[in-house]
């Protein structure tokens, strides 16, 4: 398995400046990048024809930002990676960017935004980098300024990749003490591949949780199979005087090169009553 | 930077600091670009930013002329006025200078149009 970046370096530091040509080079990054930031804004469940004002935390080279301005809205992105924001800045992208940590919480003024967005950040905040860092505590920080700076109708939906379990109870529990409501929306929870974790947390009560993709109720369902069907596949035989044995007995003598009458839809059928 | 994200910015991360607002803006190189003027974009920020920061700011970028100093009751309709306000907040970009935090005097640097909000560890 490939080593996460977060074992790496620190994300100041693992996103220098060959790190941050890949998010404006890359293709394939750019497309992941891209279609995780619409997922990430339908389900942030904004009112229709609105701009609003959202907040990308940990916006990089500004691609989720690009999705948002095609949506319609406008943003400001903030991201510790200063190699990051100048490619940001070298794409000229319509948001404003600020250089910060999100572990030290988010340096706005309440009730600023209509939402936030955040693709692929918030496991950087499950390490401590420095020995000075508490995970828990800065991300008991970094929710609670979030929650104050947004309204009291918004979302905020983080897309990350948990490195385990507990990564997960560590990062909702901490959003809950924080004051947001809401949980984790699993996409193609069967596939390895296009498997995405989403938090989606809401900070105007309690409210049903958007439906993941790829995980409808039918699917989950194992599917009825009829009892006689699954007994015959076991044996690997069909059942004797069936017209599936005669079709394969006639199948075995011609392959014996023995003189065989070809099937038709008379076939192991039954005899009518007049004989 | 653009004026609009220098009103929501504040400088209450840093420990001790209460309500860190609003930072003191020096600028020392500013440019001028283009938008798209969304009047309905800006009537719905409109209640959300602070007023009285907004004409502080005017003032700093000598665009103050025709601003009132409090914002009257039908400013929705006010097109020459909602021009104005555009003009300030999203076509105005800092490109260097500098915030100051009014608390603790503590300076935020502003190159290449991006604020530096980073603190040092002993100040969270």
């Amino acid at each position: 398995m490939a080593r996460r970046p977060e074992h790496m370096a620190p994300p100041e530091i693992f996103y220098n400046e060959d790190e941050a040509q890949k998010y404006s080079n890359n293709t394939r990054i750019i497309e992941i990048q891209c279609e995780m930031a619409e997922r990430a804004i339908e389900l942030l469940a904004l009112p229709e024809d609105e701009p609003c004002f959202i907040l990308d935390i940990g916006c990089g080279s500004g691609l989720s930002g690009e999705s948002l301005e095609e949506a319609g809205h406008s943003w400001i992105g903030i991201d510790i990676s200063k190699a990051m924001l100048d490619i940001a800045v070298e794409r000229e992208v319509e948001g404003s960017l600020i250089l910060g940590d999100m572990g030290q919480g988010m340096p706005f003024k309440p009730g600023t935004f209509d939402g936030a967005i955040s693709i692929s950040a918030l496991q950087w905040l499950c390490n401590a980098d420095k020995t000075t860092h508490h995970p828990q505590k800065r991300l008991y920080t970094f929710f609670c300024t979030l929650f104050s700076c947004l309204t009291r109708t918004a979302r905020a939906v983080f897309q990350f990749y948990p490195e385990n379990p507990e990564q997960i109870e560590l990062v909702t529990t901490q959003a809950m003490k924080a004051g947001f409501y809401g949980g984790l929306v699993v996409d193609y929870p069967n596939s390895t591949k296009a498997k995405k974790y989403f938090l989606v947390l809401m900070t105007g009560g309690v409210a049903q949780l958007p439906q993941a993709l790829g995980d409808d109720a039918e699917e989950r369902r194992i599917a009825f199979t009829k009892k006689r069907e699954m007994i015959k596949a076991a044996r690997g035989k069909p059942l004797k005087k069936s017209r599936d044995w005669i079709l394969q007995k006639k199948e075995r003598r011609r392959r014996q090169g023995l003189e065989t009458r070809k099937d038709t839809k008379y076939t192991g059928r039954k005899r009518s009553g007049r004989f | 930077m653009k004026l609009i994200t220098y009103n929501f910015l504040t400088s209450k991360c840093i420990r001790g600091v209460k309500v860190g607002y609003p930072l003191k803006l020096k600028i020392v190189q500013k440019e001028v670009v283009q938008t798209d003027f969304n009047p309905e974009f800006i009537t719905r920020l409109l209640p959300r930013l602070d007023y009285p920061t907004v004409h502080m700011a005017a003032e700093l970028v000598d665009c103050a002329e025709g601003v009132p100093k409090e914002l009257g009751e039908n400013y929705a309709a006010d097109q020459d006025l909602l021009q104005k306000l555009h003009h300030i907040l999203l076509e105005i970009d800092i490109i260097e200078g500098q915030l100051e935090c009014p608390e603790t005097g503590r300076i935020f640097p502003i190159t290449q149009g991006i604020p530096n909000m980073l603190l040092n560890e002993d100040e969270v």
